[in-house]
């Protein structure tokens, strides 16, 4: 019974030894440019819904369930439509005109820009949701620091600092009570925004002061050179993810080539 | 350089830029190595800044005016970080980084020490203060005491000579308090660390130390001495000063417990929670009496001020419900997470645990005027509630001072002035008495015994032993679900 037990929990919960777990933050970073240029600079349909299929191929490589990865995609789903609604209203007209309105007119060529859109925006975003689903803020911040080599100081107080946002989170969430507790949580919506934002505002200059003390108390932002507990390196791992990025990139404007149908913005 | 750090105080005084007096000045302390110093004073005599001085955290000259020298070990403290480890009041201040391990690794890594040392010392310094917690688990989960600890632990591993622990238990429980406590105490009879440390609450701390120093509010110090000596012959003026002095208990009654008497607010399996998702604590079968103080006790997590929320009608009811009695009925609802904004306001009145979360107005005029406005009354009542709160509760003099520049004992008591301003029937507090000196705590206390004799219900959500006698009259204690 026991034995059943342990098998499920560890088929159901996070595994962290996919491929993505072995690539440095700063690679995903790339790998992100990489994907997303080339889908930034075109707009033809072919291009976008190749890149999104192989994306979709990949997912077994960071250790993500399909499931997952649909739930996280949901905000942009409901972006998308938004995107390619006024691109089939509003693009330039083009081949047959199926009706006009006002200043929006539907033809073939907005109808093909529109479904372009809409794969290009999911294209866009699963590489990022597939890529940063597991980093976690400490390990992204070590990288930048020692393979990117930003400032260690500013990248270490963007993440001190990102720490206190759910404190600002739970503030909110009193704040609210608290004007429900003093009668003025019946009406006045607006208004009771711009007070508990003023507010909130207070809290976070004290709170940045006293980070900053309880940071340099422990010898932050000191003359001395600084070391790094979690060493931070690029291996052979991150090469080969790169150039399967590249590759990946390669085949979808190939095919879109290959089909003609690839087209640059503003063509 | 190793080993308990000596620090010379000389003529030292510091001016905050923008401030016309000095926070203090003129103070000549010498603190030999090992030793451990209680600081005293009266709130305001710049006990705090004196420590940020010796920590060196002041700042340059934009920051303020400095006169006079701090020496660590003959040399600037500027100069010495890793030699000197500060720990705050406020246990989300203390920590940098979302893991236990990293924030402890932080101070090491700013130190330059070298990567491979590094792991060592933080299991090191997590185990010299008892936190058995893994390296991964995020800082967000931990209690306030296993927070102080791990501030503690990632000031310990960078091997300070000097410890400075600012009211290091002031926001804790009993037992976040005993746990630091020990902590600090283990660590200091290993090593001979020099400590210095400020506390209101003298009796936790006062066996361990070597010395009292109480400096004056002017300025200057007024007491120096081995703490039985100082308490005996300063006690009274220590007290007057806000010290709880040990073997001097506040002089006020204490209330009588209450049976059988009516309840003003009944809980049937009522069930909390913060987010629908989350309950806290369950089964609850409550009764809170009429025109009596009720304390609700418990350790941390156990969901005490979710069940203060729950009670005062802020939170909806998870499961179950609170039900109040008849004559307290709003449009016939008898449950209070039901009614409006306004009708919640006669009825429940509730003060949260950071009196900054319920400031509205731009002065305290306004602040008091918030509620009375919301019901609508003619100007010239509220003009005759807000006058008479602000004699009652001696903030006359800050009518038109802006709530937020208030000292922590006068935020305290106008956050239960604005309540008192619409007069509601019970008055709900999360834990009301922390960071209090002894002076500010027996003004609240006081002004919540005589609401409660003019027939108001107060529910205190408390772990201050000494709130708990003076207004206990009916006493909850949440235990954690098995």
């Amino acid at each position: 019974m026991s034995g059943v037990d342990t098998g499920g929990a560890g088929a159901g919960s996070d595994v962290r030894s996919a491929w993505l777990d072995r690539i440095n933050p700063v690679t995903k970073v790339v790998i992100v440019l990489v994907l997303a240029a080339p889908l930034l600079v075109s707009i033809d349909a072919v291009s976008a819904a190749t890149a999104l299929l192989l994306e979709l191929l990949c997912v077994p490589l960071t250790g993500l369930a399909y499931a997952t990865v649909l739930r996280r995609l949901v905000p942009v789903l409901v972006f998308a439509p938004v995107a390619a609604m006024s691109m089939l209203l509003y693009a330039r007209p083009g081949g047959t005109v199926y009706g006009t309105f006002l200043f929006a007119t539907v033809s073939d060529d907005s109808i093909a820009l529109s479904v372009a859109v809409f794969v290009r925006v999911i294209a866009l975003a699963l590489p990022m949701i597939l890529l940063f689903a597991h980093t976690d803020p400490t390990e992204l911040a070590d990288a930048l620091a020692q393979v990117a080599r930003l400032p260690s100081r500013f990248v270490l107080g963007v993440l001190a600092g990102a720490r206190t946002v759910g404190l600002f989170v739970d503030d909110w969430r009193t704040m609210s009570l608290a004007h429900r507790a003093r009668g003025l949580g019946d009406r006045g919506a607006v208004r009771r925004f711009f007070s508990m934002a003023f507010v909130l505002l207070v809290f976070a200059v004290r709170r940045g002061t006293t980070l900053a003390t309880a940071m340099e108390a422990r010898g932050f932002g000191a003359d001395i050179e600084r070391t790094w507990a979690r060493p931070s390196t690029l291996s052979g791992w991150d090469a080969v993810t790169l150039g399967g990025a590249v590759a990946l990139v390669a085949v979808a404007l190939g095919a879109a080539v290959l089909t003609g149908a690839f087209r640059v913005v503003g063509t | 350089m190793t080993g308990p750090a000596r620090v010379d105080v000389e003529g030292w005084g510091w001016r905050y830029a923008g401030r016309k007096l000095p926070a203090t000045r003129g103070i000549d302390l010498v603190v030999e190595p090992g030793e451990r110093v209680l600081l005293l004073g009266a709130s305001g005599a710049g006990k705090s800044t004196l420590l940020a001085g010796i920590a060196g955290l002041l700042g340059g000259s934009d920051e303020g005016e400095r006169t006079g020298r701090i020496l660590v070990d003959g040399v600037a403290p500027e100069a010495q970080r890793g030699r000197i480890g500060l720990v705050l009041q406020d246990p989300e201040a203390g920590i940098v980084l979302s893991k236990v391990g990293d924030d402890v690794a932080f101070g090491c890594e700013n130190l330059g020490i070298p990567a491979e040392q590094i792991p060592a010392r933080v299991s090191e310094a997590l185990a010299s203060v008892g936190l058995a917690t893994p390296l991964e688990r995020s800082t967000k989960a931990l209690s306030g005491g296993q927070k102080q600890r791990l501030a503690l632990a990632g000031v310990l591993a960078m091997r300070p000579g000097l410890l400075l622990l600012d009211e290091p238990t002031a926001n804790l429980d009993p037992d976040g308090v005993s746990e630091v406590r020990a902590a600090v105490e283990a660590v200091v009879a290993r090593e001979g660390t020099t400590l210095v440390l400020i506390e209101h609450r003298t009796a936790v701390w006062a066996d361990l130390m070597t010395r009292v120093v109480v400096l004056a509010p002017g300025g200057g110090v007024l007491a120096d001495g081995p703490p039985d000596e100082v308490f005996a012959r300063h006690g009274d003026a220590l007290a007057a000063a806000g010290v709880w002095v040990p073997g001097r208990p506040v002089d006020l009654p204490v209330l009588a417990p209450v049976r059988d008497t009516d309840a003003v607010l009944s809980t049937r399996a009522l069930s909390v929670a913060r987010e629908k998702r989350t309950v806290v604590a369950s089964g609850l079968d409550l009764v809170v009496p009429a025109g009596a103080g009720t304390v609700v006790t418990g350790p941390n997590g156990v969901g005490k001020s979710t069940l203060a929320l729950t009670l005062a009608g802020l939170l909806p009811e998870a499961a179950g419900e609170v039900v109040t009695e008849a004559s307290l009925a709003a449009r016939g609802v008898r449950r209070p997470s039901r009614w409006r904004s306004t009708e919640l306001l006669t009825r429940i009145g509730t003060v949260f645990q950071q009196p900054e979360h319920q400031f509205l107005a731009p002065t305290l005029r306004d602040e008091l005027a918030v509620g009375p406005r919301a019901l609508r009354m003619p100007a010239t009542q509220v003009d005759a509630i807000v006058d008479e709160l602000l004699e009652r509760l001696d903030l006359a003099s800050l009518a038109l001072a802006n709530p937020f520049t208030l000292s922590g004992g006068q935020k305290r008591r106008l956050s239960v002035a604005t309540v008192l301003a619409a007069s509601p029937e019970v008055i709900v507090l999360d834990e009301p008495t922390f960071g209090q000196d002894r002076r500010g705590w027996a003004e609240l206390v006081l002004l919540l015994q005589r609401e409660i004799e003019r027939g108001r219900s107060v529910v205190a959500v408390t772990h201050d032993a000494d709130v708990v006698r003076h207004l206990g009259q009916h006493r909850i204690a949440l235990e954690p679900a098995a």
